[in-house]
């Protein structure tokens, strides 16, 4: 009797357990993709549909793609397309190998290494915006002494500010913005370094490696997993980031600093030209995507077995 | 001869080791400290000693009229409402989320991960007006509440890698060692990898606080009502309205960055910790 209630309970269960398997992590990730899909998948296809409007005063009318043609011949878009490659490419560049760097520095212990790392991580709890207003104030000759000092070693022949130069403009917010972006790197990387299991290391040391190519050989390919993820993520959020060089420059002196984020946000919220700013946003959203599939593909060819 | 060659060369990496911390730690603290220094500094002494590295006399007398004069302290307890908000429902959502995708073997995971991904792309510019116009219609321009739904939304996708990344540190030999002892999964979660995970979703609370603490332009087009603007906004149009008070400027821009400042210090330590034990990955 009991063998037998015990049996038709273990004949039912199974698919009735099965379903509720298959269920179970969609439970638990629909409050994510809920979410994500009401505020950020639908807003982001309305906003494909603006591209297609063209926006008056009052009214809206469908337009195709007049305004993609537009952009075409459009040389503030150049300009700014130019300047989000170099804005994006040289935050990038120096935000990577300056964090690597600190990273390596506090994966070895030292004196003092607790409070150390946890002074040079306080940049990234700044606002954004806020780091841009600081470096902004540091660049100003009357309250800030970086004019001061650049003049001091004659790289200025008086104290100005470099925002106000358009040949110079553009290191300003690329500064604060290697300011404020080190500590992603360096708690990334530092992170991937202190997994790496100790025993590779003296394995490679007994073979006779130099500290050198115990770094290439060992260090980097355990890092490039997180290099690629971490590279990726930065670039499209650098690329995107509008309210910092806004609040440095506001895209000025003419237009010199004009990433392709901060002429949106002019074009729809300052010229009020809802349609053009959707089709800019559109053609930006196209190169970001095109670009994280292109280091996905490549990541999945240099490392086959790893899973996505 | 040889030894004491090498024994100098020694000395002078670990000069150089500690001669480049020094340098790292200057940079980072150095325009902090610049603030500060010019907030305390007395307005009649600000163009005669704007730019040596210590005034001759300090005064807290910024810091007492921001509080009293200006509307920053209700903009604090704003900004303070929605990034304590973002932040606890972001990690709620997150934690499930990255849950499911560390424990569970299922069909359209892959995609799951890849639509995260993908959302990270998505540019911020792109998606103000559409959620400016639908935020209007319900009623949810110049609320507090508004603020908080999209700042969730923004954060989940990355708050779910870090929580993914937690979960995987944690062995799950453990759990399955509770699941044999006739644990269900549930209890399992509860009692042993939750605690486990503690440190990670605070190390993603303190993220998230930052993260939302930060943004500027979102509530910069939904909020105008004075008495809902947050710290980002209110600094803004503070800034635009006393251009060249750079005393009550400075001491706004330090208590801004007190609370985030704090949050953080304590919480960078789980941040490297957790990771490191799920080994970031995508």
């Amino acid at each position: 009797m009991v063998a037998i209630s015990s049996l038709t309970s273990d004949v039912r269960s199974p698919p009735r357990r099965r379903l509720g398997d298959l269920l179970e992590p969609w439970f638990y990730l629909s409050p994510a993709l809920v979410m994500i899909a009401l505020v950020l998948v639908v807003p982001v296809i309305i906003g494909i549909g603006y591209s297609l409007r063209k926006f008056s005063a009052f009214r809206s009318e469908f337009v195709g793609l007049e305004q993609y043609q537009t952009m075409l011949s459009d040389p503030e878009l150049r300009l700014a397309l130019w300047n989000t490659v170099l804005w994006t490419a040289g935050s990038v560049f120096f935000q990577f190998f300056l964090g690597l760097g600190l990273a390596l520095l506090l994966n070895r212990p030292f004196f003092g290494r607790r409070v150390v790392q946890a002074l040079v991580f306080l940049p990234w709890a700044v606002p954004t915006f806020l780091s841009g207003l600081t470096w902004a104030w540091l660049f100003n000759p009357v309250v800030g002494p970086v004019p001061h000092w650049l003049h001091a070693v004659g790289l200025m022949s008086e104290p100005r500010n470099i925002l106000s130069d358009p040949a110079t403009a553009m290191w300003g917010p690329i500064i604060a913005n290697v300011w404020f972006g080190i500590p992603f790197f360096a708690i990334t990387l530092l992170a991937a370094l202190k997994s790496i299991p100790g025993e590779l290391y003296e394995a490679a040391a007994i073979d006779g490696a130099s500290a050198w190519q115990g770094f290439t050989k060992v260090t980097l390919p355990f890092l490039a997993s997180t290099i690629a993820i971490t590279v990726m993520l930065r670039t499209i959020w650098i690329a995107t980031l509008a309210d910092l060089i806004y609040v440095m420059t506001a895209g000025g002196p003419a237009g010199s600093t004009e990433t392709v984020a901060t002429y949106i946000y002019v074009t729809a919220f300052k010229s009020l030209d809802k349609g053009y700013a959707s089709a800019v946003a559109s053609l930006l959203l196209v190169l970001l995507v095109l670009y994280a599939a292109g280091l996905l593909y490549m990541r999945r060819r240099a490392t086959p077995e790893a899973e996505a | 001869m040889i030894a004491g060659r090498s024994a100098v060369r020694r000395g002078l990496a670990e000069a150089g080791v500690y001669g480049a911390i020094a340098l790292y730690v200057g940079f980072a603290l150095f325009p902090i400290y610049w603030t500060l220094k010019i907030s305390v500094t007395p307005g009649e002494l600000l163009y005669r000693e704007g730019i040596t590295a210590w005034p001759s006399s300090t005064t807290l007398a910024n810091y007492g009229r921001v509080l009293s004069e200006t509307d920053f302290p209700h903009y604090f307890l704003n900004s303070v409402t929605v990034s304590v908000g973002t932040a606890v429902i972001v990690t709620l959502i997150a934690s499930a989320a990255g849950y499911a995708l560390s424990r569970f073997r299922f069909q359209g995971k892959a995609t799951v991960g890849f639509l995260l991904l993908l959302t990270q792309t998505f540019p911020l510019v792109m998606v103000i007006p559409p959620i400016y116009r639908v935020m209007g219609q319900i009623g949810l321009t110049d609320s507090l509440i508004g603020l908080i739904i999209i700042y969730t939304a923004f954060n989940i996708a990355f708050a779910t890698f870090l929580m993914r990344s937690f979960f995987d540190g944690v062995p799950r030999e453990l759990e399955d060692a509770a699941m044999i002892d006739g644990c269900t999964r549930f209890t399992a979660l509860r009692r042993i990898v939750l605690p486990l995970t503690l440190p990670g979703m605070g190390a993603t609370l303190g993220f998230v606080f930052t993260a939302a603490w930060s943004e500027l332009l979102f509530a910069l087009m939904l909020i105008n009502q004075e008495s809902k603007k947050t710290f980002a906004v209110g600094l803004l149009t503070f800034i635009g309205k006393f251009a060249v008070d750079w005393g009550q400027m400075m001491a706004a821009s330090v208590l801004a960055l007190i609370p985030v400042c704090i949050f953080f210090a304590f919480l960078q330590r789980y941040l490297v910790t957790g990771l490191t034990a799920g080994a970031v990955r995508g």
